[in-house]
């Protein structure tokens, strides 16, 4: 391997061919980014019930998880948490997501779906305990019927095709959803998971949130092609939609949903957005990403586009974002007491849950650290890197 | 001499490597423009090119079998897996590729491919980055499993690693990654302690204390918290997983007739259970009491909050100490 940019015989490494990451015309569009609602034959159907006070309260939900997450970030940089993965300009596209389900339908997300787990009626402090590291995982997942957030990149896609397979066999109307990144769609499990989608014609929908990186990896690192169209290649219908139309999202979801329900098989959604902020609050974009391009989608801000939209109908009163900003600042407060107020693990509990019916081999060693514990005065002298003795 | 990093050490024995070798090739998520999430390829895409440094897909599978083919077409891959808990997906290419096509091909095949690994606990991290899957590859016949505990040491090792024809699993202690020490860039790789050799730290007549990679500085720290009690304890890096250097172990243990074996991973199944029997099958006679382990315990790695219960500090290594001499302890009085 040579060490400068020409490929073999010297010549010119061929540009990429597709652009996994435009926004050209076949994006599927109902809110322009200035706030016009523009329509659109066949999509026009799927959000034709959306009334003025529905479009008031997607505004309210996407301002609400924006606020949460600006909130989440804060706790973090004061020590309260350990690390917050920002969903800062994907907005739309969870809101859009999320409020299309049904309360049985089953969602399997990564560690980013904030939003979606706020549909889905989160604790917002059972959603902190993970990253605060005060437990393994935040919810019951029956009681949201929402997975506990994936961090191993795409697994969760294929829990989602064999639940959906589970339902099918059970013959419900429900739906499996699962949300990855555009990263994800690298991942053996993803692409496993849309061969068994496909093979089984599982109601599952894969929604990937094209939101251009993979920590320091741009998209196009991770195909030559739009990731909708990848979805092709398994036999499985897509949609590209624009990640920062909360309606278009919206639009799309439930046309998915509604396919999987009437028997038609997995849909493969490609929300196309941005991720505005870092990838955690561990990372430096600034080491990878250039500040113009922010500016571009900045631009597009699906919040702002939103409230564009309510603006044109004469909707966005003074009044209405008093208000959403009341309720979002209440749920903020609220999430940021309940982290502050989460009680701390105490030792033994490293011990709980490893299985569900004890084991001899680990009653033995939680027999003995119990025993070494009681042995200092203040257990906390225990674990103490200076050592306590 | 020069203080480095642990993290800025490997870096430098990277960069000798990709200059003093054109088959070297890094491959990995992250590893270009960001210089891994660890920034322990910090600069070196800048200055070797994409072709060289290649930031790939995320795809660990993928990464570890395309590297299988680099291998076959005459590269010395080297790949880094960003987090301990991301090299399950490349569990199969590793274990039933990487370890097994020198055997299998009569030794017409050389699979020279470093794994570089950033493994354990203590850095308050999320699930699935603290783990320490050591004993997965050290059960597997065919993979080189090694660790390092010094600067020097990671400096030196990557490039003997990088150098050597078998397939190596390079474990980082991640906790360790800012820490400081001297740094000799003349010390030639060939010349210095081969990367399968264990080394005696300190000179110890009461306890034998085997250690690696990030439990190292534990295992010094309590030795000399021991000393202050009168209690001479021998330290030893282990610095090879796989295969062992039990030489220098026995050698110490005949001396001190007690052993205690410390790391971070679960106790069952886990490499202090391997070189106790080793020892014990070696040194029986010399034993004056039973090989004792501390180890982390046979659950998941937990949540952060708790993760410095999990794994042994300096008081849980001394109270295993006192375990082997018969001291009073935490389990004094509990039979078997
Ligand atoms: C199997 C695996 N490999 C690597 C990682 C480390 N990692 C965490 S997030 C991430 C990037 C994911 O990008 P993408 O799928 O686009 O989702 P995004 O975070 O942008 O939402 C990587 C490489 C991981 N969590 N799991």
């Amino acid at each position: 391997m040579s060490t400068d940019e020409t490929g073999p015989g010297g010549a010119q490494t061929p540009e990429i061919a597709g652009n996994p990451g435009g926004t050209g015309p076949d994006l599927l569009q109902l809110i322009t980014p200035s706030g016009e609602r523009i329509s659109h034959p066949e999509f026009d159907f799927w959000v034709r019930d959306i009334t003025d006070d529905q479009l008031c309260s997607l505004f309210e939900d996407m301002t609400v998880i924006r606020r949460i997450d600006v909130e989440a970030t804060a706790l973090q940089r004061q020590g309260e948490l350990a690390l917050w993965p920002p969903l800062l300009g994907q907005e739309a596209a969870q809101i859009g997501s999320g409020r299309a389900l049904r309360a049985d339908d089953f969602v399997f997300s990564s560690y980013r779906e904030n939003g979606v787990a706020y549909c889905r009626g989160v604790d917002l402090t059972d959603l902190l305990r993970v990253w605060r590291g005060n437990a393994s995982g935040g919810w019951d997942p029956y009681g949201i019927n929402m997975a506990t957030p994936q961090i191993i990149i795409g697994a969760q896609t294929l829990h989602a095709t064999g639940y959906a397979m589970g339902i099918q066999n059970d013959g419900a109307d429900a739906v499996a959803v699962t949300y990855f990144g555009d990263g994800a769609t690298s991942e053996g499990d993803v692409n496993e998971a849309m061969v068994f989608a496909a093979s089984f014609q599982a109601p599952v929908v894969f929604f990937c949130t094209n939101n251009h990186w993979a920590i320091s990896e741009p998209v196009r690192l991770q195909s030559h092609i739009q990731l909708a169209d990848r979805a092709t290649g398994f036999g499985i219908p897509n949609l590209r939609v624009d990640g920062n139309d909360v309606l278009a999202v919206m639009a799309a979801t439930r046309l998915a949903l509604d396919r999987a329900r009437r028997g038609g098989g997995p849909t493969f959604i490609e929300a196309v957005s941005y991720r505005m902020g870092p990838h955690t609050t561990a990372d430096d974009p600034t080491r990878y990403r250039d500040a113009n391009e922010l500016e571009d989608w900045a631009a597009k801000d699906p919040i702002s586009r939103l409230a564009g939209l309510l603006d044109r109908k004469g909707i966005l009163t003074a009044d209405l974002q008093e208000q959403v900003k009341a309720k979002a600042d209440a749920v903020a407060s609220e999430m940021r007491r309940g982290c502050t107020t989460m009680p701390e693990p105490q030792p033994m509990d490293v011990f709980k849950h490893v299985y569900s019916t004890p084991n001899s081999w680990l009653e033995r060693q939680q027999d003995h650290y119990a025993r070494y514990l009681a042995s200092f005065g203040d257990p906390a002298g225990a674990v103490s890197e200076k050592g306590a003795r | 001499m020069t203080q480095l990093t642990f993290a800025r050490a490997i870096n430098a024995g990277l960069r000798k490597s990709l200059e003093n070798d054109s088959k070297v090739v890094l491959l990995g998520e992250d590893i270009g423009a960001l210089g891994g999430v660890f920034r322990v390829t910090d600069g070196l895409q800048k200055d070797f090119g994409t072709h060289r440094v290649v930031d790939t897909p995320l795809a660990e599978s993928a990464i570890v079998g395309t590297a299988v083919g680099l291998a076959y077409r005459g590269y010395r891959p080297v790949v880094e897996i960003q987090f301990d808990g991301f090299i399950y997906p490349a569990f199969d290419q590793i274990v039933s590729q990487v370890a097994k096509l020198h055997y299998r091909t009569r030794g017409a095949v050389r699979m020279p491919i470093t794994i570089r690994v950033p493994f354990g606990g203590g850095i308050g991290s999320p699930e699935h980055h603290s783990e320490s899957p050591e004993a997965y590859f050290t059960h597997t016949s065919g993979l080189r499993v090694v660790t390092v505990a010094n600067p020097q040491d990671a400096y030196t090792v990557i490039q003997q690693a990088i150098g050597c024809d078998d397939p190596v699993l390079y474990f980082e202690p991640k906790r360790r990654y800012h820490d400081k020490g001297e740094v000799d860039e003349s010390v030639d790789p060939r010349s210095a302690l081969p990367m399968d050799k264990a080394r005696v730290l300190t000179d110890g007549s009461d306890v034998t204390l085997v250690a690696y990679g990030p439990l190292v500085k534990t295992a010094l720290d309590a030795a000399s918290a021991a000393a202050d009690e009168g209690i001479s304890i021998e330290v030893i890096d282990l610095r090879s997983l796989s295969p062992v250097d039990y030489e220098p172990v026995v050698a110490s243990v005949r001396k001190t007739g007690r052993l205690v074996v410390t790391h971070e991973a679960a106790q069952s199944g886990g490499l202090g259970a391997e070189v106790a029997a080793s020892i014990t099958e070696r040194c029986f006679y010399h034993l004056e009491a039973a090989p004792v382990r501390v180890t982390g315990f046979d659950i998941p790695y937990p949540y952060s909050k708790l993760e410095m219960h999990h794994l042994p500090g300096l008081d849980r290594i001394l109270d295993g100490v006192d375990r082997a001499l018969g001291r009073p302890n935490s389990l004094s009085g509990l039979e078997g």
